[in-house]
């Protein structure tokens, strides 16, 4: 299955001369660089070199102090429906409710975000991510590791062209590592796009470029 | 649209079930409130009675204020305010549907209560219906100013005494008017222009506190 549907897939996400600033400081400026659906860019760079911000930039929550991010011909800010009609974001936060159980939190969001909610393909994703058995289970008696699995769970089942996560692979564990990796690589053979920052170096099979900050 | 309005206003509402003393402080407050006023002026029913509009008026918006802190609050917190930018729905509807969540969850439940204190208070029957009747019209207009209240000061320290220094002043023609409308009844007046008044206050705090209270959680959260 390919984006086609969504109309806004097959599109070019690029970055034209971005700078940003926190709280006066440059994070970074003149920054240029364009992704093609089936590529993945990893971003690197010191702590507070600005990773968060591009991300959040690229997914249009914050605005660019400079430049601008375009998906296709559009600015990303004149996207008919908003920037999430297009990408998924994954930041910090899991963004989970912790007095709904973690089949509830994805199927919530995934209602949210106007498709129509599949019980069935919820279900098996939480497996898939090893969380067989704890769907029913308010997400506060979940561990960060946990958490972390059901956010990653809801954001795989958007089916975004662009997915953008930011530390994906912090609190997870070895197992869970190699399920996200191999839809990491399956999201890419699809013809999707993938922003990530980590620190760890995790080999990915595909179309793979890497950004220095800092 | 609808699916989604739909879904966000039920998340709300079961969050609300989950979490019941929210909605219960808020109710516990206004009785409270209301309660102490005969004990510190007097059991005079007549004196109680001149006085009932406005004090069950102030206590039901220092009610609705007490609770707007959690509007957004909550979702801030946990990243679930973050998310909703990326929905792709006009950011001011879904801030809309969360404040008529914030209404029923809060402002019906004072409606509901209010006769019970009006009795208290000595107000007879056909002014009980009209203090209903205004706060039916009124409790909307202030969840929704104070919405605007509440997302220019998410992630503040102090947040809730901000509130109420951004907020009361903007909830005085509000009280006013739904004070002023008991008030006429009272005095065999008719309080129609009161409520037309209130009527249309609400409709235009509907069309226009949304896009505000969007905007302001826009910049809050860049």
């Amino acid at each position: 299955m390919t984006f086609e549907s969504s109309g806004l897939a097959d599109r070019k996400l690029r970055a034209v001369d971005l700078a940003a600033e926190r709280g006066e400081r440059r994070l970074f400026e003149h920054l240029h660089f364009s992704l093609s659906p089936g590529q993945l860019l990893q971003v690197s760079g010191r702590n507070g070199s600005g990773k968060t911000s591009l991300l959040r930039i690229l997914s249009g929550l914050s605005r660019a102090t400079e430049g601008d991010v375009f998906w296709g011909e559009e600015r990303i800010q004149s996207i008919d429906g908003g920037t999430g009609s297009c990408l998924g974001y994954l930041g910090h936060h899991n963004a989970l409710k912790e007095d709904l159980t973690a089949e509830e939190n994805i199927l919530i969001a995934v209602r949210l975000g106007g498709g129509s909610p599949d019980r069935d393909s919820a279900l098996s994703m939480l497996e898939r991510l090893g969380l067989a058995g704890y769907e029913d289970l308010p997400t506060r008696f979940l561990s960060q590791g946990q958490k972390r699995r059901v956010a990653l769970a809801r954001l795989l089942l958007q089916r975004r062209p662009l997915m953008i996560l930011d530390e994906p692979y912090a609190a997870l564990d070895v197992q869970v590592i190699d399920v996200l990796r191999s839809s990491i690589e399956d999201h890419l053979a699809q013809r999707g796009m993938i922003v990530i920052t980590t620190h760890q170096s995790v080999d990915i099979d595909g179309d793979c470029h890497s950004l220095h900050l800092g | 649209m609808f699916r989604s309005l739909f879904a966000l206003l039920r998340r709300d509402l079961t969050l609300a079930l989950r979490r019941p003393q929210d909605a219960l402080t808020v109710v516990g407050f206004f009785v409270v409130v209301v309660a102490l006023f005969p004990l510190g002026i007097g059991p005079d029913p007549e004196f109680l009675r001149n006085l009932a509009p406005g004090v069950l008026w102030v206590a039901a918006l220092l009610a609705v204020m007490l609770s707007l802190e959690r509007l957004f609050s909550d979702d801030y917190r946990d990243g679930t305010l973050e998310q909703m930018l990326l929905v792709p729905e006009p950011l001011g509807l879904l801030v809309l549907t969360k404040t008529f969540a914030h209404w029923l969850i809060t402002g019906l439940p004072l409606v509901l209560i209010s006769p019970l204190l009006a009795v208290q208070l000595n107000l007879r029957a056909d002014e009980i219906v009209m203090l209903m009747l205004a706060l039916l019209l009124g409790t909307p207009i202030l969840s929704l100013i104070g919405s605007i209240g509440a997302a220019l000061t998410l992630g503040l320290r102090g947040g809730g005494v901000l509130i109420a220094l951004l907020i009361l002043p903007l909830y005085a023609p509000p009280l006013i008017l739904g004070a002023g409308a008991v008030d006429a009844v009272m005095h065999g007046a008719s309080a129609q222009a009161h409520l037309s008044l209130l009527g249309a206050m609400m409709v235009f705090a509907l069309f226009a506190t949304p896009w505000a209270t969007a905007a302001a959680v826009r910049i809050m959260l860049d």
